[in-house]
């Protein structure tokens, strides 16, 4: 076991876990911060992505020894961003959801190709958004949010 | 009279016999040398054309994984700069060290090889020795590296010393190593930049 200071959200956490847990198991069991989900386990599917220092991470794969001083955002800390409050409000807008199960993890991930390209084609969504899986297949409604967001944010 | 001239051609005779011994030595060591460079070469490849090594010199869209060099899972794609894009960056999940507890294989500035240093076509086949060591030698192509640059980049570039601690798949097993130590492909590659980086002919 050990000790970490982690920034989540802007705010300073403190755990006591193996240096091997992944940063996943982190945010839902030790902070109790279960809006980041668990899908596959083995970074195939985006349903546990979060931002480190901005870059969407797949945090079931990261062990947390390996985060460092690095700034952790989760679903439920980037409302509080504007790129990421205007995707939520796409998603709520476009009615986006139906299980509802991997939306904080395209959600996320949808944030981070904004922000790296404001004004995404349909090819940039698609690559972009490729590593999201929804078995609910709401991927035409994922796309037109991501537009909608993208006009708001002119 | 006579005797000056005998003694001019035999001055002659040596100078000519040694040269051309001269000569012929020379041609034998620069044979041996180029011989001994191709053959350093054909080691170096054998490591470069390993999976921990080609698996991200591909020429295709996207990274391989795995002994058997399958396409990367997840969608993943090259990007402009061979780093993944935005939402599916290499780094997403790649971080700076091994991963060992989760079976994803880390390094400094994880990423692919640029297309101009492909060591594969677009079916995901090797490319000849020959067209590797043309590849390799070409400073147009491969980030303008002269021989000692080369030697450097073997020696000491974090992503080619991670083909020989390549860390844990996910379940648990030891990821395979090239078929040289680093040691010997360092050894190899002084060797072939040492003989001039001398390349096989053909295609």
């Amino acid at each position: 076991m050990a000790t970490y200071e982690l920034n989540v959200n802007g705010q300073r956490k403190q755990v006591n876990v193996d240096p091997s847990t992944p940063l996943l198991w982190v945010l839902r069991e030790e902070l109790k911060m279960t809006g980041t989900k668990y899908g596959c386990g083995i970074s195939a599917c985006g349903a546990c992505t979060v931002h480190l220092d901005g870059i969407a991470t797949r945090s079931c794969v990261v062990p947390v020894s390996l985060v460092g001083n690095r700034s952790i955002v989760t679903i439920e800390g980037i409302g509080g961003d504007p790129v990421g409050r205007a995707v939520q409000d796409a998603w709520v807008d476009k009615d986006v959801v139906q299980c509802g199960y991997c939306q904080s993890g395209q959600i996320m991930s949808a944030v981070a190709l904004l922000k790296a390209t404001p004004k995404p084609t349909d090819t940039n969504i698609e690559e972009s958004m490729g590593g999201n899986l929804c078995r609910c297949a709401t991927y035409v409604r994922i796309r037109e949010a991501i537009k909608s967001a993208s006009q708001q944010l002119k | 009279m006579l005797s000056n001239s005998r003694f001019l051609i035999r001055t002659l005779l040596v100078i000519l016999v040694s040269t051309l011994t001269w000569i012929a030595l020379s041609a034998s060591a620069a044979d041996s040398n180029a011989a001994d460079g191709l053959a350093a070469w054909q080691k170096v490849y054998s490591v470069l054309t390993s999976p921990r090594c080609i698996n991200c010199h591909t020429a295709t869209n996207y990274p391989q994984q795995g002994d058997d060099r399958h396409r990367h899972f997840a969608n993943v794609i090259r990007g402009l700069e061979g780093k993944g894009v935005p939402a599916l960056n290499c780094v997403g999940c790649h971080q700076e060290t091994n991963a060992d507890s989760t079976g994803v294989p880390g390094g400094h500035n994880w990423h692919l090889a640029p297309l101009s240093m492909r060591w594969q076509d677009a079916n995901d086949q090797p490319l000849s020795s020959a067209a590797v060591c043309r590849a390799v030698t070409d400073r147009s192509k491969n980030n303008g590296l002269d021989g000692p640059a080369l030697l450097k980049h073997h020696e000491g570039e974090p992503l080619v010393l991670w083909a020989w601690n390549p860390g844990l798949r996910p379940d648990g097993s030891r990821r395979t190593l090239p078929p040289l130590s680093h040691a010997e492909f360092v050894a190899a590659t002084r060797i072939w930049v040492e003989s001039g980086m001398p390349c096989p002919q053909g295609r």
